[in-house]
């Protein structure tokens, strides 16, 4: 059975170094990538994350508050909320642009909160890219 | 303004976005990247036609 060659990876580097990267790409959707200058993929992550979430605005979607009760309740609005949350700066304009929207039945309705959720979903990832780059581990 | 999509465009938007930044954030050189978006999307379409299939016979 042949094993795997374990992975090597260079020493963390600073927190200065990396968590500014960090917040700009969690603020501003792509926004690391461009930080540290790679400007295609920045643009393609920022589309991709903008274009999920304005769709999602204008499908009515269901912005997730905080909620408890049953477990599956808790991991759901909770979850939610830090999905929609990940989405950075255009969820908090979305809050002080006073968009509401409730949560009801319907498959646009249900389509758009899941759009807002991915929007989150990949701007997590795309903080996780700008991170591996920022501290080293990839280009 | 409200935007309404069918079930199939709405799955097959968030196929295309959810292959494109698994591409990019997953993959080291543009080659790879780009392999693994259509790889994924094919994937996804398979998955969206054969669960569309598998519904439509359940429901005969």
């Amino acid at each position: 059975m042949s094993e795997k060659p374990e992975v090597q990876y260079p020493p963390l580097p600073p927190v200065s170094k990396w968590l500014p990267v960090l917040l700009v790409a969690w603020l501003v959707p792509g926004g690391g990538h461009f930080y540290l200058k790679r400007t295609y993929r920045g643009l393609i992550l920022a589309g991709c994350i903008l274009l999920s979430f304005v769709i999602g605005l204008m499908m009515r979607g269901y912005m997730f508050q905080p909620a408890g009760g049953d477990l599956l309740t808790t991991v759901i609005y909770y979850g939610g909320f830090m999905a929609d949350l990940a989405t950075g700066l255009p969820f908090f304009m979305t809050k002080w642009f006073g968009y509401e929207s409730a949560d009801v039945a319907g498959h646009v309705v249900d389509y758009g909160t899941k759009f807002l959720v991915a929007a989150g979903l990949f701007n997590i990832l795309a903080m996780v890219d700008a991170w591996e780059i920022a501290v080293g581990r990839k280009d | 303004m409200k935007m309404a999509f069918t079930h199939f465009e709405t799955t097959l938007l968030l196929a295309l976005f959810s292959s494109v930044v698994l591409g990019v954030v997953t993959k080291r050189t543009d080659r790879e990247r780009l392999m693994y978006g259509l790889t994924s999307f094919g994937y996804f379409l398979a998955t969206i036609f054969g669960l569309g299939w598998l519904m439509y016979l359940g429901h005969r």
